[in-house]
C-alpha cells in the first residue's frame, strides 16, 4: 500500500529541472510561461527546481552543441532515479534549424535518453504541460534503482 | 494573480513520498547520520514537549537537531551547500536567544520551567506576556524559513542560493528533512499555544491565527539580508523582552 501511495505521489509532485541547451529563446519563453499564474502548473505540483538533486523531470530546450553536451550529461547524471526527460520544440527534437552548423550535434538524445518529445517552433505551452503529463506517466511506471 | 488556484493541501505529502520513492545520492555518509540526527532530535523534542518535560531540555534537544543539519550541508564542499550553511548558522543564533527570553518570560510569571506546570497556570500567559509573544512569532519566522527570513534555503529553487543547506541532500534524505521540518513546526506551534493554554477554544484560535499570519507575512514579504536579520530581530526582539520583563516586574 505504501509503495502504491509513493507511485501516486510521483506523479502528484514532479520537480522539474528546465535546461536551455543553447536555443534561440523562443522555446525557453514559452516553457516558463507555463509556470506563470497563466497556466499554473503549479496546481498539480510541478515546481521549477534549480538543482539537479532534487529533479524529477529534465526538460530541454535547443539545439545541443559539442560545448555543452558534457553539461547536459553531467546534470542528466546528478538526477537521482527515477528520472524522465522531455526534450522541447524542434531543436532540442533534431537540431532544428541549427542541425547543420559546424559545432551542433544533434537533438538530445543523441546524449541522453528521451521519454517524451515536444516539438513545435517554438513548442506551445499547451504541448509543453501535454509532453510533462505524458512524461509522468512513463515516470510513474519507472521504478526506483 | 491571486485568483490562480494553487496545489492541494496534501502536497507537502506528496512531495515527501515521492521522495521516499527515489534513490539515495549523497556525496558523503556524514549526510545521512546528519539528516537522522536532525529528524530524531526533532521528533524527540516534540515528544518530550507532549510528555511535558522541561522546557530548556526541549530546546536543548532541537538545538542539537538544528546543529546537525548545518553540519550536514559544511560536510559537502559545494559552494552554495556552504553558503546556506553559514546563513542557517546565522539564523540559529538569532533565534535561539529569543526563544530562550521567551522561556524565561515563561518562567518568571510561573516560576518553572515544566510545560506541565505553564500548562496549569490560571490566567492565560498572553495577558502577562503579549510582547514575548511577538518576540516568539519573530523565532517562528525564522525558524519556519519563510520570508523575509528564509535566505538559508531561498524558499524556491531557483533562486540565487539553489536549495542553501538543502542543495546537497536528495531523495530519501531531503525527505526526512522535510518530515523533521514538520516536527519544528509543531514543537515551536504547541510554544505558541501555551500562551493561551486555560482554554481549548482560545488556544485553537491563537494557533490558527499565528499560522495563518504567517502565511500572509511570507507572502508579502521579501526576502531580506541576514544583516539586516540580525539587527532587526535582535533590537526589537530584545527591546520588547526588555520592555515587558519592566512591566511583569512592575505589575
Ligand atoms: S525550436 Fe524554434 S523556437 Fe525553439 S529553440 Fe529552436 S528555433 Fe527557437
Amino acid at each position: 500500500m505504501f509503495k502504491k501511495f509513493i507511485k501516486n505521489a510521483r506523479a502528484k509532485s514532479p520537480w522539474i529541472m528546465h535546461f536551455d541547451c543553447g536555443s534561440c529563446n523562443g522555446c525557453d519563453i514559452e516553457t516558463l510561461a507555463c509556470l506563470t499564474p497563466l497556466y499554473d502548473v503549479e496546481r498539480f505540483g510541478i515546481i521549477n527546481v534549480g538543482n539537479p538533486k532534487h529533479a524529477d523531470v529534465l526538460l530541454v530546450t535547443g539545439t545541443v552543441n559539442h560545448r555543452n553536451k558534457a553539461v547536459l550529461k553531467n546534470l542528466y547524471d546528478q538526477m537521482p532515479e527515477p528520472k524522465a526527460v522531455v526534450a522541447i520544440g524542434a531543436c532540442g527534437l533534431s537540431g532544428g534549424v541549427f542541425r547543420d552548423c559546424y559545432n551542433v550535434v544533434g537533438g538530445v538524445d543523441k546524449v541522453i535518453p528521451v521519454d517524451v518529445y515536444v516539438p513545435g517552433c517554438p513548442a506551445k505551452p499547451e504541448a509543453i504541460i501535454d509532453g510533462v503529463v505524458r512524461a509522468l506517466a512513463k515516470f510513474e511506471e519507472k521504478k526506483a534503482g | 494573480m491571486q485568483s490562480r488556484q494553487g496545489p492541494p493541501i496534501l502536497q507537502a505529502f506528496y512531495d515527501v513520498a515521492k521522495l521516499m520513492g527515489k534513490d539515495q545520492m549523497l556525496s558523503n555518509r556524514w549526510q545521512i547520520l546528519c539528516c537522522w540526527v536532525y529528524l530524531v532530535a526533532a521528533a524527540l523534542a516534540v515528544g518530550m514537549f507532549f510528555a511535558r518535560a522541561d522546557l530548556l531540555l526541549i530546546f536543548f534537544v532541537q538545538a542539537a537537531g538544528a546543529v546537525f543539519l548545518v553540519m550536514g550541508a559544511l560536510s559537502v564542499k559545494s559552494p552554495y551547500s556552504q553558503v546556506g550553511a553559514q546563513r542557517e548558522l546565522v539564523q540559529i543564533l538569532t533565534y535561539e536567544p529569543l526563544l530562550i527570553l521567551v522561556f524565561v518570560g515563561m518562567y518568571l510569571v510561573v516560576g518553572s520551567f515544566d510545560v506541565g506546570d505553564i500548562l496549569a497556570y490560571q490566567t492565560p500567559l498572553l495577558r502577562k506576556l503579549p510582547l514575548m509573544f511577538i518576540v516568539l512569532s519573530y523565532a517562528l519566522t525564522i525558524k519556519l524559513r519563510k520570508s523575509p527570513f528564509d535566505f538559508s534555503t531561498s524558499h524556491h529553487g531557483h533562486q540565487e542560493l539553489v536549495k542553501g543547506v538543502m542543495t546537497e541532500y536528495s531523495g530519501p534524505a531531503l525527505g526526512l528533512i522535510e518530515m523533521a521540518h514538520w516536527y519544528e513546526t509543531v514543537l515551536i506551534l504547541g510554544v505558541c499555544s501555551l500562551f493561551w493554554a486555560t482554554s481549548w477554544i482560545w488556544m485553537a484560535v491563537l494557533l490558527v491565527a499565528t499560522y495563518f499570519a504567517e502565511l500572509v507575512i511570507d507572502n508579502t514579504m521579501a526576502r531580506m539580508t541576514w544583516r539586516w536579520m540580525l539587527k532587526y530581530v535582535w533590537s526589537i526582539g530584545l527591546a520588547l523582552t526588555f520592555i515587558n520583563f519592566i512591566w511583569l516586574h512592575a505589575g
